[in-house]
């Protein structure tokens, strides 16, 4: 039931906050930073009344679980459930929905009630699409996060945002057409097997398919979530839209609708296909290697900062595309740990974007230089995440990555021998940042550039904060997303697939920190 | 016949009777507002009288036979003509022409889709569309100051004359052949073996001709745009839902009873004519800059959706076709009721430029707009999201494969239209001042009966794609009551 909450809460909240603009438009921050505050605190509260379960009930993955029949002529039920993944996530999504509501406190004057309701809502689609086990359900608010972000982008973005928003919708809209095909097709063919048409997420794991029609499958519902991903060929929504957004919106796109991509290949693609995503093994880890290289060359060769930051992405969510589809127990834990990471890291850098234009009405690199004397703190916050984006260790970005890629190694050692490549193109863009907007020579400005106040410190100190505890603590996070990454393994092995998925199981939990502990010293030596 | 048949033809006679009353009325007394309540009388009796009606299905001499299912259309053919009537009332307050006629003539064509819909004979088919079309000709034609009414009347005029023309010589060939004009006794025929199927198929095709031109599917689409341009906003509404949602229901009982699905080559035929539709429909409309032709395109994309349902048939199509039509009779009426509600004393509000800034001016009125565009675009929360979710639910279990992914990719296409209308109407005004765009600041007043017609529909709306349960249920047990033995026939 409080799962229901964590929706409902975000939705009358965004509706409260809409309503409440007509007579005061402060009242309506308020009403979205209390409704986003709200669900941080349960999110919070779940985690720690549940920190305890997640070790025992390795067997058990289901946290909560909560099942209503929506609509039974077509077996659809409205059934939510909760694992340490989606704990996680949901934890992101409620973390970034509050620091989001802060960073437009001040950057959006116009319309601002109509602003929080759309923000309200793409939270409440985000946190649906994480918590949904009905296939279904999982499209609905697939969908349902995709019309509040379009008139985001649409109505508060800058210059060109109609063309970005309308390129934003289409791609979209139109990958998420064939996963919905896919969907009904996998409903049918369960239906057909076994008598039970049903939409339910844990009947249909046990779906048995022809070789074809499950390579097929797969790549209905690939296609949607690599494009949200995004990977190389589909990516080129992303750039117009991160750029054209509102700050917070494009935090919202880097930090959480792009995991719903990755959520998505974790617990639908991998646990439902296994065998073809297994034969898809090697051009998946292909396509992640090429994101992780094509977006850190590209992001080195942008001017426009905010574009850079956004292809940082792409550079980033190779890393998961290469860990999800090396389909072992490491990668996959460096996978959710790079969605948590990247959330915060390239969050924090689009916050630091968008409050530098609204200082400096630019977003051009070459119009910028020698900030650091000026604007110390906004100084030290970027190469804080710059550091964090290059993959420092001691950041968690270090950790996510370094999971990642060992995982990776142990699928194909040569595949991401080439992906480490990217890293050392991520240290000269990360650098490259921080030489042009901070060091170097002043440009001509007249204006005093006044620095982070104590709303946007707070912003960045949590997010700090945050990304030095993933990086230097990281156990509590990799023990509760251990049992649900376990539990997809065992389901995708269950289905007779795999020796692959076997292999990783040798590596006891507590090795891991050790791995990561030597991996650091090394890593940190060869830098 | 007997006097216990005329009750279960209670609406027929209601409607027809209230029509043959006002025409009295007006010849003594003139006045829109008795004229308008008369009508909103009639149709209200009609529906309410539905609920009188037990012990179906009933057949009625050899012409007609009142079932479950012809039942639940003629509800939503009478609700949708009373939401019409009710737009309509606003629409025609501000006209100078005497306006009393019109609503005699909504209440014909009412009657002749009611007529198609318990149609089981070629004789009752024929009839019902005579007076349907009849009936549709003057009313599009009704505002004859302006030029575009009366070019789309004479347009509508002859096409539909031709268009008889060519279902009346299918007749003749198919009874030619069959030597039987009732449906149930053609099906039997069909299935006895002795069989001349060439004569038969070329008597059907000539039949798809009127049908589809009906209907408005490609490539018998070429009036549609003109016609909804120039006819008067609420007169638009009527032909895209009332008009083909009697055809659509008779024709897909006509081809269950008959089963027609026999017949490979026709099932090609309208393969051809689903896809023709899709695309047609949408790339045309992007091309597009006039709301209502933008609608007309649109509304032809939507119509080929609908023949996937058809295509599929059985039980399960039958149920997919007839939800996807409930969704699309809400969104039509409410997209061209926002267009009547907006539009002025000389000309309907069907530029672009009408709906730029409409958020900032009508917040509502623009919110329950952009509801039914994302309907039609089949997004969540919407009646139209269930309703296409049905009818790919439909495909995919008969394995059209190739429609439905051709529905997906135009899916994918109409987004960009509908969201054209969108971004226009939530560009701000103060944008508008820079551009140098003269500010909209006046739009007509919205009538009362307008504005409760339109919350309704956005109420109907959202409440069909968030709990379609009890409506599917409906229609579910309405559905049964088609001849089921015609149903099992269909694989």
């Amino acid at each position: 039931m409080i799962l229901l909450w964590l929706i409902a809460i975000l939705m009358i909240g965004g509706i409260a906050a809409w309503a409440a603009a007509k007579w005061n438009v402060m009242l309506a921050r308020w009403i979205a930073l209390i409704a986003t505050l709200i669900n941080f605190v349960l999110v919070i509260m779940l985690w720690v009344q549940h920190s305890g379960g997640l070790t025992l009930g390795a067997n058990a993955p289901w946290l909560l679980d909560f099942r209503w029949n929506w609509i039974p002529s077509f077996g659809i039920s409205f059934h939510m459930a909760l694992d340490g993944m989606s704990l996680l996530l949901i934890l992101l999504t409620s973390f970034i929905g509050v620091l989001s509501v802060l960073t437009s406190w001040t950057e959006i004057e116009y319309r601002a009630g109509f602003f929080h309701f759309n923000l309200l809502w793409i939270l409440a689609g985000i946190t649906g699409v994480f918590l949904s086990l009905d296939l279904f359900m999982f499209y609905f608010f697939w969908e349902v996060m995709l019309i509040p972000m379009y008139f985001l982008i649409g109505i508060w973005g800058h210059e060109n945002r109609i063309y970005a928003s309308f390129k934003f919708f289409i791609f979209t809209q139109a990958s998420s057409l064939f996963m919905f095909v896919a969907i009904l097709a996998l409903y049918f063919i369960h239906g057909k097997n076994t008598g039970v048409y049903t939409f339910d997420y844990l009947q249909l794991l046990g779906t048995v398919f022809t070789p074809k029609a499950e390579m097929w499958l797969m790549f209905g519902f690939l296609i949607a979530f690599v494009v949200k991903l995004p990977i190389v060929p589909l990516h080129n929504w992303l750039p117009d839209a991160h750029t054209e957004a509102p700050t917070a919106g494009s935090v919202v796109l880097a930090a959480l609708l792009l995991k719903t991509g990755a959520y998505g290949i974790l617990r639908f693609v991998i646990p439902l296909f296994p065998h073809a995503v297994r034969d898809f093994q090697i051009p998946g880890m292909i396509l992640g290697a090429i994101g992780i290289i094509y977006g850190a060359i590209l992001a080195f060769a942008q001017t426009d900062f905010k574009r850079l930051v956004a292809y940082t992405s792409v550079n980033h969510m190779g890393f998961v595309m290469l860990g999800a589809f090396a389909l072992n127990e490491l990668a996959l834990q460096g996978v959710v740990m790079q969605m948590l990471c990247h959330g915060i890291s390239t969050g924090a850098l689009f916050i630091l974007v968008g409050a530098l234009y609204e200082r400096i009405h630019t977003r051009d690199l070459n119009k910028m230089g020698g900030f650091w004397d000026e604007i110390p703190r906004m100084g030290a916050v970027g190469l804080v995440f710059a550091l964090a984006s290059l993959g420092l260790p001691g950041l968690g970005n270090f950790i996510a990555e370094f999971l990642t890629l060992t995982g990776a190694f142990m699928a194909n050692n040569w595949i991401t021998a080439i992906a480490t490549l990217g890293l050392v193109a991520s240290t000269i863009y990360s650098l490259r940042i921080m030489a042009r907007v901070f060091y170097g020579r002043k440009p001509k400005v007249e204006k005093h550039i006044p620095d982070f106040n104590v709303r946007e410190m707070i912003i960045m100190g949590a997010l700090i904060l945050s990304i030095i505890w993933l990086g230097i603590f990281p156990h509590p996070v990799l023990d509760t997303s251990r049992p649900a990454i376990n539990n997809i393994i065992r389901t995708a092995a269950a289905k007779g697939s795999v020796s692959q998925l076997e292999k990783p199981g040798t590596l006891l939990p507590d090795k891991a920190g050790q791995v990561q502990f030597a991996g650091k010293n090394e890593k940190g030596g060869a830098r | 016949m007997t006097s216990a048949d005329l009750y279960y033809l209670m609406p027929l006679i209601i409607i027809a009777g209230a029509s043959v009353v006002m025409l009295l009325v007006i010849g003594f007394y003139r006045d829109h507002t008795v004229t308008f309540i008369l009508s909103i009388l009639g149709l209200a009796g009609a529906f309410i009288s539905l609920a009188y009606i037990r012990g179906l299905p009933r057949e009625i001499g050899a012409l007609v036979i009142v079932d479950s299912y012809a039942l639940f259309y003629w509800g939503l053919i009478t609700l949708a003509s009373l939401a019409v009537a009710i737009l309509s009332y606003g629409y025609f307050s501000k006209m100078e022409e005497e306006k009393e006629e019109y609503y005699v003539l909504l209440l014909t064509a009412t009657l002749g889709s009611l007529v198609l819909v318990v149609s089981r004979n070629f004789v009752s088919f024929f009839m019902g569309l005579e007076i349907l079309s009849v009936s549709l000709y003057a009313l599009v034609a009704y505002l004859p100051e302006r030029k575009r009414s009366v070019e789309a009347g004479i347009k509508y005029l002859v096409l539909a004359a031709a268009s008889s023309a060519f279902l009346l010589f299918g007749m003749a060939l198919v009874y030619a052949e069959s030597g039987t004009m009732d449906f149930l006794k053609l099906g039997a025929h069909l299935n006895s073996g002795a069989v001349n199927t060439p004569l038969i198929l070329a008597g059907f095709a000539l039949m798809v001709i009127a049908v589809g031109f009906k209907l408005a599917l490609a490539p018998f689409h070429m009036w549609t745009p003109d016609v909804y341009e120039g006819a008067p906003a609420p007169v638009t509404a009527f032909v895209a839902t009332v008009s083909k949602g009697g055809m659509f229901a008779l024709w897909f009982r006509f081809f269950t009873e008959v089963n027609g699905y026999r017949f490979n080559s026709l099932m090609i035929l309208f393969t051809v004519i689903a896809i023709a539709s899709m695309f047609i429909g949408n790339f045309l409309a992007l091309l597009q800059n006039n709301v209502k032709r933008i609608l007309a395109y649109s509304s032809i994309a939507h119509l080929g959706y609908l023949l996937i349902a058809f295509l599929a048939g059985g039980r399960m199509g039958l149920e997919a076709g007839t939800f996807y039509l409930v969704a699309y009779f809400i969104t039509t009426l409410g997209t061209f009721g926002i267009v009547t509600v907006l539009s002025f004393k000389e000309r309907d509000a069907d530029s672009l430029d009408d709906y730029r800034a409409l958020y900032w001016r009508r917040p509502l009125l623009a919110t329950a707009f952009t509801a039914m565009l994302m309907s039609l675009a089949g997004i969540p929360l919407t009646a139209g999201f269930v309703g296409k979710f049905y009818l790919a639910a439909a495909g995919v279990n008969t394995a059209l494969w190739l429609p439905v992914i051709i529905l997906v990719i135009n899916s994918a296409i109409s987004v960009y239209y509908y969201l054209k209308i969108v971004v226009v109407m939530y560009r701000s005004p103060e944008e508008e001042v820079v551009a140098g765009m003269p500010v909209m600041t006046v739009s007509p007043a919205l009538s009362v009966g307008g504005g409760i017609v339109l919350s309704v529909l956005t109420i109907m709306l959202v409440w069909f794609g968030t709990f379609p349960g009890g409506i599917i249920d409906f229609i579910k047990i309405m559905i049964s009551g088609i001849s089921s033995t015609a149903i099992t026939m269909v694989p």
